[in-house]
């Protein structure tokens, strides 16, 4: 994961309380950032910048903390006061003073809106055929709901500060508690945090009321892991009960300079006692306590201060998070530069014109129409470029500014139908599906390439433990699951008693027992009284960051050994005979996903041992003795049944032996720098000559309709990848399982396996060959196989990795495409989290460039989530930070298939029409304009009044494409969940490709052409009303943009469970014309409209004519689709056919 | 066991979720509604366009289309319409030399005869139009030319007219205010036409034109209003004003004969001032009422027509036409509309027979292709 504060450009900067984190954070994601309310964006931007200047100002590696703010003793050090920022969090943008200044800067650094101001201001300038107020009201109108949205926000973000700054925090000062403001607080000072309170900034653990120096912490706000963490006190201070104690402590930190990465902590503390060297200890992230998380369990601690307000990890996480922009928006933008380009075009068009038209002066200035004196004398240049301007003016209507915000709009309010779901709610969680960013909602409808996640995605992750094989024999829990537990002493199948055999079982209960890092949770509060209850006795259950671990101690209490607790480093065991055994924890060698195992070591009663546990890749290497080959055998058979196995090894130490790991930890631990790789290559050293006890399987089940939802999702014509770091065995099972292979795909293998036997340049060529073939087959045969193909981690490094010998052979990833493009399913096991962002990548920027989805649940998946064009979440077990850094989160796997081909084809085929319809009924509206140029001597006559001009996109034609774009349905969801093939029929951005989009702005231009020429012929040299009146030329450009406003308000009308609406925006239009012109308006220095459009309506061959109009400007879009329709229907046109046709069917069979 | 342990961890995360602050946890744990419209089950009813439902839709049309179509073009093909063009271009027309001699200091009136046949009567109301061709009362600069509020009498306005008006603002001379100011109401039409009958007998006799009626009513009685108190005098009322530099006469000296149709009230004046759309227009000048016995309004035989010829168009190559027309429902003679209606409804009823064929050719086809599926 690349979180470094150095890629925040688009990233949000959204710091807040710690419940509102969420909501605020979620609502400014959910209400579109990139266009209307970029701001946040600019404002992130600065914030970077600043920080960036603050950091290379006083540039050191580490800090060092005085605790307490007391001077080390002298000679130790030189005391070097440094300043760091107080506790405040500002997460706000804008003070009280400097809201309008930055919030309307913010606003105009947007293109769009930037474009719009200049257009107002050019109409303010010069003399303009059209009165600034038609720019300007719609640009207000959207700059002040934006700056009131924004403003109103930011007093969200001042109010959640002030509570959080203001909230009362307990400091130790002069030996007594004091209580004082949370953003009072400065880097070493001495905190005292009581139970249920959450931290208020980054501190170092001293110590605990806990007597073994631990407490507990919930970091649910700040990863969403509600387990309760174990946290450490420094050893040397935990001993520290009260605060004179603790005051009393005279001690410097050295710690690493913030960094956002939640699990990583690198520091030293240095305690100085009297006339004795300075005792240093090693500081890791067991000692952190972060800022947002909660103490649970633990009366209270004392802890110092390191990182305060804007450099605690969680002000520097919520940072970064890649703004990603749909493949729809692309072509708009795209569409929106040829209209742009059309438009100035236009304006250089009539301009030319006008200069050709007017060379004779009678033309120019015929007597009836001079030009007064000021004008007369302008230069031709200033009066030809200002004429160019108003031409710009007159025709800038074509870019609404309507369009951002409707589609904005269509966005934001369309995202709700996903959380309304109902079909997407998790009775078990509490549930629905999120959406966090709205701005991706029509490239659910894109999707070619899904990449998932097995374990927890594809699986449940609720782990059961099935079996374990030990020194070769198998024994399985009789009690499997309903939670019932058989009595201890009858679950083990007692199949070899031999002394030996024995012997190593019991290590290997114990191994299980011990080697893990499960807490035990007591139960003490209400909770514990109603389970106890349901239980029948009181009990305490096991809580863990690893299902795996968790399956397995209750594995092993099923089997009669039940680990009870960690006391004062002492881990209690009840065995069998019901003797508690008691083992001292020396050692634990965490799990990483690099080493894919981990260690213990512990001492009983007179000798020291090592258990570890992990993948047999990681374990077999490392062994020295065991029945191997019988163990090996039994993994693999597990792994084809697709449970996931661990091997469990163990290893006496002598005391020397011991000793010497010792130091090869504790000098790794307290290293300063690279500490990860020092460890990791103590962990290598300590790791080895295991002797082999067994295996443990555990199953993992396939969540519910996961194969369903695959095989959907395939005929959708959608490729589905499997990501997973698990066994390619264990990771093959499940995909047969899901229906990812079927038993007639032919599999093509790509691991290690085979790269030993043969160069992995032959394997990739002979591979290709043999996908190659087979298509040149199956292009003549009907049944054409299927490929899968299986890659591994390593192989696909070597892939990846720029080959050396360009020459001849080309590149590897080129090959490796190829064969991936012809199989329909790939695999790809053993993936380490940053190996699966590279494969999306690899992917995303091969030369089709696809749409891709990742889907996952843990926080390995949030790289990929994070890289690929849609990143959804499951909102699993492993924690919420798939969730959180996700586009979209959803509870199970099983609602990607409605997520996908019902809400991604309806929002692709909405805005893709929308969009489309944007563009077509603004080149209607002008193009009119640009016609009638021809006909007033090309001086920038508008043809339609100021208000018409003004309100055409805000409010007459506006309402019911916005309703139309959020319920249009063209098939009825069952039908899109009934034939995913109609997926196929919106890929590839289908609906907004140039030849669609051409024959729109044709459309237009047709309908405009109708429209205005309709007219023209109706008012050429001839009266239409019965009493011989005339007419002028208001009324000619009231009859347009009526026959205008109907046609384009009626091509929405597809749906006619739309009619209230349309009739509705029709009705509106209608009484406010009616009003518009029944007035003579105060106010106004002009009168045209007066009664123009009731004159207008008291004509029936007005009447005539905008009928005649209206339906001949709609026949051409109904033959096409007609004609279309019959002659090649889609896929989508003939399920619509085949409802109505079982419809007719039912009805027949009903009469 | 596990069910249970697993059963408290959720518990607790519920519990943090909602204790840390009531915002994010309150919704998120409401199951949604299940109504039509947030499952997006709205009923609707929606047209799919094949053949099969647009055929009838096409037949339809052209069924109604095309009668109206006739309909219309049997009337505008009864009216009746005479054109006179009396522009003076060609050596030998009448007013040759009234236009070649045209000055704007002239004070005498060139007058000019032009002899016209009706070869059919025109029955019942006859309207008369002056036309003008080439003449852009559509150009911006001139449609903007205007003070509304001083023509709907506001007393401020009328003696400090609004800035649109220039260069036709104050008098260059007097710098007096000019009412009513502005280009369009500068180049008011100012030719009179007058229409005789040459009786058979060899008598001629004026036609009577009446004046009123030729505005729109609410132009007429709420738009245009002469400013000050209706007691004065119309001179007095336009005191501190110079008539337009154009002008002939000041503006209360429109219509002398007729308070009601003086000043910006004036009827000819208020047709001027709607601006035409087109740079070739006409605008209503006269009617001629029926007469109440069954003759005809305009005999047919010959007429003359006798123009004061003031207004100059040749120098923007402009015409000028002199129309007499009868008038239906419809309005004048305009064969457009009903073109249009027989061939959108023939059209339409090709179209529908077309349709017809592919959808017994291909729709047909593509359905019982499709059932098996």
């Amino acid at each position: 994961m690349c979180r470094s504060s150095g890629d925040v450009n688009s990233a949000f900067f959204t710091v807040h309380t710690l419940g509102t984190v969420e909501a605020l954070s979620l609502h400014s994601l959910c209400f579109p950032s990139r266009c209307l309310f970029h701001s946040l964006w600019c404002h992130n931007l600065f914030f970077s910048l600043l920080r960036s200047c603050a950091g290379e100002e006083n540039w050191v590696d580490s800090r060092t903390v005085y605790i307490g703010h007391k001077e080390p003793p002298p000679g130790a050090e030189a005391y070097i006061p440094q300043r760091y920022p107080d506790n405040r969090i500002v997460s706000s943008k804008y003070t009280f003073w400097n809201f309008i200044p930055k919030n309307l800067f913010e606003q105009f650094r947007r293109i769009a809106n930037f474009y719009f101001l200049v257009i107002f201001l050019v109409q303010l300038i010069i003399d303009t055929p059209t009165s600034p107020v038609t720019s300007g009201l719609p640009l207000f109108f959207v700059i002040t709901v934006t700056a009131i949205k924004q403003g109103y926000e930011d007093w969200l973000r001042h109010k959640a500060d002030c509570s959080l700054n203001e909230c009362p925090v307990d400091v130790v000062q002069q030996e007594k508690v004091v209580r004082t403001q949370s953003h009072k607080l400065r880097v070493g000072d001495i905190v005292m945090v009581r139970e249920d309170e959450t931290f208020p900034c980054d501190l170092i653990f001293l110590s605990s009321s806990r007597d073994d120096g631990t407490c507990y912490v919930t970091t649910t706000s700040l990863d969403g892991e509600s387990s309760h963490k174990t946290y450490y006190a420094v050893p040397d201070t935990m001993a520290f009960k009260t605060e004179q104690e603790v005051d009393s402590l005279h001690a410097t930190i050295e710690c690493e300079q913030p960094q956002p990465d939640l699990y990583k902590f690198v520091g030293r503390i240095n305690i100085y006692k009297d006339k004795e060297e300075p005792v240093s200890r090693t500081l890791g992230a067991e000692n952190l306590l972060l800022r947002g998380a909660t103490l649970k369990n633990t009366q209270h601690i004392y802890a110092v201060a390191v990182y305060t307000g804007m450099e605690t990890k969680m002000a520097l996480n919520y940072q970064s998070k890649s703004q990603k922009r749909s493949a729809v928006e692309k072509s708009m933008n795209a569409f929106l530069i040829v209209y742009l380009f059309i438009l100035i075009s236009k304006a250089v068009i009539n301009t030319v014109l006008k200069y050709a038209w007017q060379w004779s002066p009678d033309r120019d200035e015929p007597w009836y129409n001079h030009r007064t004196e000021n004008e007369r004398q302008r230069h031709v240049v200033i009066r030809a470029f200002t004429d160019f301007l108003a031409f710009m003016v007159l025709f800038n209507y074509i870019i609404p500014v309507s369009m951002y915000v409707t589609v904005e709009m269509q966005k934001f309010l369309g995202s709700y139908f996903i959380t309304w779901d109902e079909e997407m709610f998790d009775e078990e969680l509490g549930q629905g599906a999120q959406v966090n960013t709205s701005d991706l909602n029509e490239e659910l409808g894109q999707v070619e390439y899904v990449f998932t996640d097995k374990t927890g995605t594809l699986t449940e992750n609720n782990m059961e433990f099935i079996e374990c094989c030990v020194d070769g024999n198998v024994y399985i829990p009789h009690a499997i699951c309903n939670g019932q537990i058989l009595s201890a002493a009858s679950s083990i199948d007692m199949i070899d008693s031999s002394p030996g055999g024995k012997r190593i079982r019991d290590l290997f209960f114990r191994a299980l027992c011990l080697c893990h890092t499960v807490q035990v949770k007591e139960e003490e509060t209400v909770d514990g009284i109603k389970r106890g209850i349901h239980q029948g006795r009181p009990t305490s259950f096991y809580i863990s960051s690893s299902p795996d671990e968790v399956a397995l101690v209750e594995g092993m209490k099923r089997l009669g050994y039940t680990y009870l607790r960690l006391k004062d480093n002492y881990m209690e065991i009840l065995n069998k005979d019901d003797e508690i055994e008691r083992f001292e924890l020396l050692h634990v060698l965490n799990f990483d996903s690099v080493r894919r195992r981990m260690s213990v070591i512990v001492k009983s009663i007179s000798e020291y041992l090592m258990f570890c546990k992990g993948a047999d890749s990681s374990i077999f290497p490392r062994v020295v003795s065991g029945k191997v080959e019988q163990v090996k055998a039994h993994v693999e058979q597990n792994a084809v049944e697709g449970l996931r196995t661990l091997c469990v090894a163990y290893r006496r130490l002598s005391e020397s032996e011991y000793q010497e790991a010792c130091h090869y930890l504790t000098e790794a631990k307290l290293a300063l720098q690279d500490r990860e790789q020092r460890l990791a290559q103590a962990y290598d050293v300590i790791e080895r000559d295991f002797v082999l006890l067994g295996a443990t399987a555990v199953e993992d089940r396939l969540q519910e309709k996961a194969a369903d939802t695959i095989e959907s999702l395939h005929k959708a014509g959608i490729k589905v990848w499997v990501l997973t770091g698990d066994k390619m065995e264990t990771a093959a099972a499940t995909c047969y399982a899901s229906k990812l292979f079927r038993r007639s795909t032919q599999i093509l293998e790509l691991t290690k396996k085979r790269t030993k036997e043969q160069s992995l340049h032959d394997v990739l060529f002979e591979l290709n060959r043999t996908v190659l073939r087979q298509r040149s087959i199956s292009g003549l045969s009907v049944d054409c196989l299927d490929f899968g193909l299986i890659i591994d981690g390593a192989t696909l490094s070597a892939v990846l990795k720029p080959s050396q010998e360009v020459s001849g052979h080309g590149n590897y990833r080129e090959i490796f495409l190829e064969i991936c493009r012809n199989c329909s399913a790939v695999l790809c096991c053993r993936m380490a989290p940053l190996q699966k962002a590279q494969i999306v990548k690899l992917i995303k920027s091969s030369k089709e460039h696809p749409i891709t989805l990742a889907v996952g649940d843990g926080a390995n998946d949030v790289s990929m989530i994070l890289e690929a064009h849609v990143g959804i979440g499951i909102m699993g077990k492993e924690g919420r930070q798939a969730a959180r850094n996700s586009d979209y989160a959803i509870p199970k796997f099983k609602h990607l298939k409605k997520m996908l081909l019902v809400h991604g084809h309806y929002y692709y085929i909405r805005i893709a029409e929308l969009v489309q319809y944007f563009f077509y009924k603004n080149v209607c509206f002008i193009f009119p304009q640009f016609l009638y140029q021809f006909f007033c001597g090309f001086s920038q006559q508008p043809l339609y009044d100021t208000a018409y001009l003004t309100l055409y996109n805000i409010s007459f034609t506006s309402l019911p494409i916005l309703l139309y774009s959020l319920v249009e349905q063209h098939v009825t969801i069952d039908t899109l969940k009934r034939e995913p093939s109609l997926y196929r029929d919106i890929a590839k951005n289908s609906l907004l490709r140039w030849p669609v989009f051409l024959y729109w702005t044709c459309l237009g231009v047709f309908d405009a052409v109708i429209f205005f020429f309709g007219a023209y012929f109706l008012f050429d040299n001839t009266t239409f009303t019965s009493n011989g009146q005339m007419f002028g030329n208001w009324t000619f450009g009231t009859l347009i943009f009526t026959v205008l406003v109907f046609t384009v308000t009626l091509k929405a009308t597809k749906c006619l469970g739309l009619g209230f609406v349309i009739w509705g925006s029709l009705l509106f239009y209608v009484i406010f014309s009616l009003l518009w012109g029944g007035i003579v308006w105060p106010f106004l220095n002009y009168q045209r409209m007066y009664y123009v459009f009731m004159q207008m309506l008291s004509s029936g061959p007005a009447w005539l004519s905008i009928i005649l109009l209206i339906t001949v400007s709609l026949l051409p879009d109904v033959i096409k689709k007609v004609l279309c329709r019959a002659i090649c229907p889609t896929a989508t046109e003939r399920a619509q056919v085949r409802k109505r046709f079982l419809k007719i069917d039912l009805k027949f069979y009903l009469c | 066991m596990m069910a249970s342990s697993y059963n408290a961890k959720e518990e607790d995360g519920h519990h943090s979720g909602s204790s840390t602050h009531g915002g994010t946890g309150a919704p998120k744990n409401k199951k949604p509604d299940n109504t039509a419209f947030k499952q997006q089950r709205l009923p609707a009813w929606q047209p799919i366009l094949t053949a099969g439902t647009v055929l009838p839709a096409f037949f339809v049309i052209g069924l109604i289309f095309i009668p109206i179509g006739i309909g219309l073009y049997v009337t505008s093909n009864n009216i009746k319409e005479y054109e006179v063009d009396y522009t003076g271009v060609e050596p030998n027309s009448p007013c040759y030399d009234c236009a070649n001699s045209f000055t704007w200091n002239s004070t005498t009136p060139c007058v000019c005869t032009v002899n016209f046949t009706l070869t059919q009567p025109f029955e019942s109301n006859v309207y008369m139009y002056y036309g003008l061709s080439n003449f852009y009362q559509n150009h911006r600069r001139y449609v903007k030319s205007r003070d509304d509020s001083q023509l709907n009498g506001v007393q401020s306005s009328l003696t400090n007219p609004s800035k649109e008006c220039k260069p036709y603002l104050t008098n260059p001379e007097t710098k007096l205010p000019i009412a009513p100011c502005g280009a369009i109401a500068n180049s008011l039409f100012n030719d009179t036409l007058e229409l005789y009958y040459s009786q058979p007998d060899g008598n001629t006799s004026k036609v009577t034109l009446v004046k009123r009626g030729i505005a729109w009513y609410t132009d007429k009685n709420v738009k245009f209003r002469n400013p000050g108190n209706d007691k004065d005098n119309l001179t007095e009322r336009f005191k501190g004003t110079a008539k337009p530099v154009n002008w002939l006469k000041p503006v209360y000296e429109l219509d002398p004969s007729d308070p009601e149709n003086n000043g910006f009230i004036n009827e000819d004046f208020i047709v001027w001032m709607r601006t035409a759309a087109l740079p070739t227009f006409r605008k209503l000048y006269r009617i001629i009422q029926k007469k109440p016995d069954s003759t005809p309004t305009l005999a047919s035989g010959k007429y003359v027509l006798k123009i004061t010829y003031n207004y100059p168009v040749r120098s923007f190559d402009g015409r000028k036409r002199m129309i007499l027309s009868t008038i239906s429902w419809m309005g004048g003679k305009n064969p457009f509309l009903g073109i249009a209606y027989i061939t959108v409804g023939s059209i339409c009823f090709f179209l529908g027979v077309v349709l017809l064929i592919i959808h017994q050719k291909y729709d047909t086809r593509s359905n019982s292709a499709d059932i098996p599926n």
